[in-house]
């Protein structure tokens, strides 16, 4: 009897011990050297008024948690029938009075939780407004972001770049929608968060949405699309650079230069064999018709939608065969229209050379005088 | 009519017929299995089958932890990686989840009110033919052009664009539609026959608020379901609509809206949630007092939550959808509707652990696993909570968050109930008493297992990991608590091993059960385990809630427990057998019109998801077939028996 009731004890303990070490691994493993999309490491003040939002309120949760969890374990060992016991049972069917307590203090708890949880909902949704509002539309696809500054019309892809202290207003809508009857490419639902900056917005087809950004010191904040979106789903990540108004404004500058005559006829070249510019573009203020601008790819730190490092390697093996890296929808019947995605130009006759000539001349159209990578990826 | 004897011989002489088909008389054998309309027999089948996808969807759980124990992990392309969890959520949700409601609540509903079957027997057999060919339909995809891979909750556009315009690879979410159409069948002809057997085959003296919780919830549930299942079926067939008639309800491009789906979906879906669980509650509620040897605390208000919850559970369904863009209004209005949910919740838990609460608690493994539904319950209701609070939601979304909090609710409680429950009417099922010794080993494993795997996703989720995600790069702090979770999900593996072993263990060696192994309280433990085809040899006189208990036990004047001396009390048992012949009590005959109806479900199924329309007019005929038929088939043969 008395050994029952020390292997029940023992069970318990080593349940907890295991509990216990689940937190501990949970609370130590924040500190990843990269971690940079962390909903509990807030960068800004949106992202800051939603954690402080949280925050009582965990704790509330976590003290009702431990409550109950413990008194079930106490009921349980304490009122435990030794074996051979007969106990004559008190048979309690009800205490109104107790019911009643343990209907309106939870009611209670909650009606403090809703004020505040309500004016941070009209908050957060109040769109900001001034002259240092910086204006983005933030367009999804499968699955990469294009940024579009609405001031200077800079056309970006997958990366970022707004200036620290300052309200960043991004308009989220689909692709531009298709005319031609039958054309169904308007694409999916995806979500644009950044958890450092702000919580997610869903980005809908046939709709504009809001969401705004802001962070209070410069640095890298990394987010990705967190609704699924098909195949590649977990392959469709962004950065937001966050930089000094200064180093923002040249950000911007560099941005806006096009590329010289001698780099567009060389890309006029890649053009007519490889039909690049159907899908991209070649000027800093134009979209790509379904893929992302390249004028300024050599600044970007990544690409393919965050995932592989701007270098030579990596953009080589990515023109000569993308889809072996990054899984996309192909197209057996005609490989150079994928239904989604880049095509893959080594089943067209692309050799690896001619890859490697592509992505050593798309790396020499950089503006930044710094050697690759820029300086904002080392962060 | 049938009658017991009957039990063991087919009927000498079939008198002559000029029906195309024999109506079916065996009532034992592997054949009668088919076309029995015992609602104990097809309990036993939805269990069996429900189990059996419970291992299924389990492995797939397991591949996908594989996939992430670490990051950039290879076991799986991300295209299967899609189907995977895909499958996993549709089959624990429809295959594992609803079927095995509908298992324990065939079997203990006519026992628990006093009933020799339920209202429908022929309709309740078509429920489990239809599950059962729309679960082999969803996953025969797999070898036919690719399995659903949309997600659970399949939302549009990606999932109703034509498979031509190739957003999303394969024809499985075609699959996914009429499958999932398929199964609302079912599970609405279900839910009518226990809303009718419970409102109306209830045994004298069997009121409403004499009922067990579990009977409760049930009705609770079959309600929901009613109502739940045409939004769902709406949006599917739009969806199947879209991808294959070029219909455009979804398509933003030529005026659709693709916020109607997820409307649609979530009206259905958040009272899903509550379908899932009420069973569990019920299941809990009958376990606790029992081992407790005390009533249930406050059983009105029990039952008044659980009708609470029901309710509630329709205004909540925007919370999915809090970063959706629905504007402050809506959310803030459907957050606030979402903390009431917590109050009856709440209520519920406290009065379990007042039920507890100074009785004389015996820790054998029905109590242990209904003490962990608590527990862990718990902590999945205040995640849930946490969601009400919309912007730290909009932060949670769609994040292992959400997967944490769920499996609380859904693993933590609902299976935890569901194990609870077999262990507790094992001996009543088939006779025999599963092992005490693996039943606590199962309990512990799985503990230990659940926890480790998901506790440590609310941190992931807090830490930026989306879901349905097929990889992750390494240095985002999240490679421990991945590697955590995968370890926890072979310990649960190993817990679901160890219930099987003993099954199969208690097959062979099992002690056998008496009638009332746990010294119960409610009608099914007076009856022999198992019990005989007609149930109740007399239809018993209810005059308490508890009734069984009432006829062993009374209290004295301070209220404490004393056992009345045998024989004070009617003792079912013995007195009914001899009372009453069970010769002369009538059940319903065997059918194969229900088998023969439900076949024709899949039939028109494939006709649609490969246009092929032949298939689709040979499934139409058969299924006129199968109704003509069982439309003019008695429910008891008139011819059947021998003479009364």
């Amino acid at each position: 009897m008395l050994e029952r009731t020390n292997r029940v004890r023992r069970a318990a303990a080593t349940a907890a011990v295991a509990l216990a070490v689940v937190v501990l691994a949970g609370c130590g493993d924040k500190t990843g050297p990269n971690n940079k999309q962390n909903a509990l490491r807030p960068a800004g003040p949106y992202a800051h008024q939603i954690l402080n939002l949280f925050t009582p309120f965990f704790w509330v949760a976590v003290v009702i948690g431990v409550g109950v969890v413990g008194a079930t374990i106490y009921v349980a060992l304490r009122f435990r029938e030794k074996p051979g016991e007969e106990r004559a049972v008190k048979q309690t069917h009800g205490n109104v009075a107790l019911e009643i307590g343990w209907t309106i203090i939870p009611a209670l708890i909650l009606m403090v939780m809703a004020v505040p949880t309500v004016a941070t909902i009209f908050s957060l949704a109040k769109r900001p407004t001034g002259p240092n509002v910086v204006h983005v539309t933030v367009s999804a696809r499968q699955w990469w972001w294009q940024f579009t500054y609405d001031d200077t019309h800079i056309v970006t892809a997958n990366e970022l770049h707004i200036p620290v202290g300052q309200p960043v207003s991004l308009t989220l809508v689909g692709p531009p929608p298709c005319n031609s009857p039958g054309c169904y490419n308007n694409g999916v639902i995806h979500s644009f968060w950044v958890p450092e900056l702000n919580g997610k917005k869903d980005v809908v087809p046939g709709r504009t949405q809001f969401l705004k950004l802001k962070a209070d010191r410069p640095g890298t904040f990394l987010g990705q699309c967190a609704e699924y979106c098909g195949l590649s789903h977990a392959n469709m990540r962004l950065r937001v650079i966050a930089q000094t108004p200064a180093d923002y404004q040249a950000w911007v500058q560099r941005q806006l230069q096009p590329l010289s005559a001698a780099a567009l006829a060389q890309f006029s070249k890649y053009n007519q064999a490889w039909t690049c510019l159907a899908c991209h573009s070649d000027d800093p203020k134009t979209p790509g018709a379904i893929a992302p601008n390249l004028t300024h790819v050599a600044d970007r730190c990544m690409f393919a939608g965050d995932i592989f490092p701007t270098d030579e390697s990596h953009l080589t093996d990515w023109i000569y065969n993308a889809p072996s890296m990054k899984p996309m929808q192909e197209n057996p019947k005609n490989p150079l229209q994928p239904k989604v995605g880049m095509p893959n130009f080594s089943s067209v006759g692309m050799t690896k050379a001619q890859a490697n000539e592509i992505a050593k001349f798309l790396l020499s159209n950089t503006a930044t005088t710094d050697q690759q990578p820029p300086v904002e990826c080392r962060s | 009519m049938t009658t017991v004897e009957d039990a063991h011989a087919l009927v000498k002489a079939p008198p002559l017929r000029t029906r195309l088909t024999q109506r079916p008389r065996t009532t034992t054998g592997p054949f009668s299995w088919i076309t029995t309309v015992d609602h104990k027999k097809i309990a036993i089948m939805y269990g069996a089958l429900a189990l059996f996808f419970f291992l299924v969807g389990g492995i797939e759980a397991l591949f996908i932890r594989l996939q992430l124990a670490q990051p950039n992990g290879t076991i799986l392309s991300a295209a299967r990686y899609n189907e995977f969890f895909t499958m996993h959520g549709t089959t624990m949700v429809f295959l594992m989840g609803m079927p095995l409601a509908a298992a324990f609540g065939n079997y203990l509903v006519p026992l628990m009110i006093g009933a020799r079957d339920v209202a429908f027997p022929r309709l309740n057999m078509l429920g489990f033919w239809i599950f059962a060919f729309g679960g082999i339909f969803i996953y025969s995809s797999f070898g036919l052009g690719g399995a659903p891979n949309g997600g659970w909750f399949g939302y549009a556009p990606l999932t109703s664009t034509p498979m031509s315009a190739g957003l999303l690879p394969g024809r499985g979410v075609d699959f996914w539609c009429v499958g999932l159409i398929m199964l609302g069948i079912g599970s609405v002809a279900t839910s009518v026959n226990f809303l009718v057997t419970i409102l109306n085959m209830r045994a004298p003296g069997m009121t409403m608020m004499r009922m067990p919780v579990f009977v409760w919830m049930m009705l609770v549930i079959a309600f929901l379901t009613l109502f739940a299942m045409p939004p769902v079926t709406a949006a599917l067939i739009m969806v199947f609509m879209d991808r294959n008639f070029h219909t455009n309800f979804f398509n933003a491009a030529a005026g659709g809206d693709p916020l109607v789906y997820q409307n649609l979906f979530w009206i259905f879906g958040h009272p899903e949630v509550y379908i899932l669980i009420l069973p569990g509650m019920g299941i809990v509620s009958e376990i606790l007092p029992v081992f407790s040897r005390k009533p249930l605390f406050g059983y009105s208000i029990v039952v008044f939550s659980g009708i609470a919850i029901g309710f509630l559970g329709w205004g909540v369904w925007a919370h999915h959808m809090f970063a959706s863009g629905l504007g402050p209004i809506a959310v803030s209005a459907f957050g606030l509707s979402t903390m009431l949910i917590a109050i009856p919740t709440g209520v519920k838990i406290f009065n379990w652990l007042g039920t507890v609460w100074g009785g004389a608690v015996r820790l054998r493994t029905p109590m242990l696993f209904a003490l962990g539904f608590i527990a862990q319950f718990t902590i999945g209701g205040l995640s849930g909570v946490m969601h009400s609070i919309v912007p730290s939601d909009t932060q949670q979304t769609d994040t292992y968050f959400v997967v944490a909090h769920f499996h609380y609710v859904l693993f933590g409680g609902l299976v935890f109930a569901i194990f609870g429950g077999f262990y507790y009417w094992w001996p009543k099922f088939f006779g025999k008493m599963l092992n005490e010794q693996m039943g606590k080993l199962n309990f512990w494993l799985l503990v230990i297992g659940f926890n480790l795997t998901f506790f440590p996703m609310h941190f992931l989720g807090f830490e930026g990991q989306p879901r349905r995600t097929y990889t992750y790069p390494s240095g985002m702090g999240w490679d421990t608590m991945n590697l955590l979770a995968t370890i926890g999900a072979f310990i649960i593996a190993l817990g679901v091993l160890v219930f099987l072993v003993n099954v199969i263990f208690t097959a062979r060696r099992g002690e056998p059960a008496p009638a009332d192994p746990w010294d119960a309280r409610t009608l099914e433990w007076s009856i022999p385990s198992p019990p005989p085809e007609y149930n109740f040899a007399t239809v018993p006189i209810v005059t308490h809630l508890d009734d069984y208990w009432h006829r062993k036990y009374t209290e004295d004047d301070e209220g404490r427990l004393v056992k009345l001396p045998a024989g004070a009390a009617i003792d079912t048992d013995a007195a009914t057998e001899a009372a009453v012949d069970p010769h002369s009590i009538h059940m319903p005959s065997p059918s194969y019109w229900p088998l023969v109806f439900a076949m024709a479900l899949p039939i028109i199924g494939y006709g649609f998801v490969f246009k092929n329309w032949y298939l689709l007019a040979l499934g139409v005929v058969w299924g006129f077939f199968g109704l003509n038929g069982w439309a003019y088939e008695p429910a008891t043969e008139p011819d059947a028996g021998e003479g009364h």
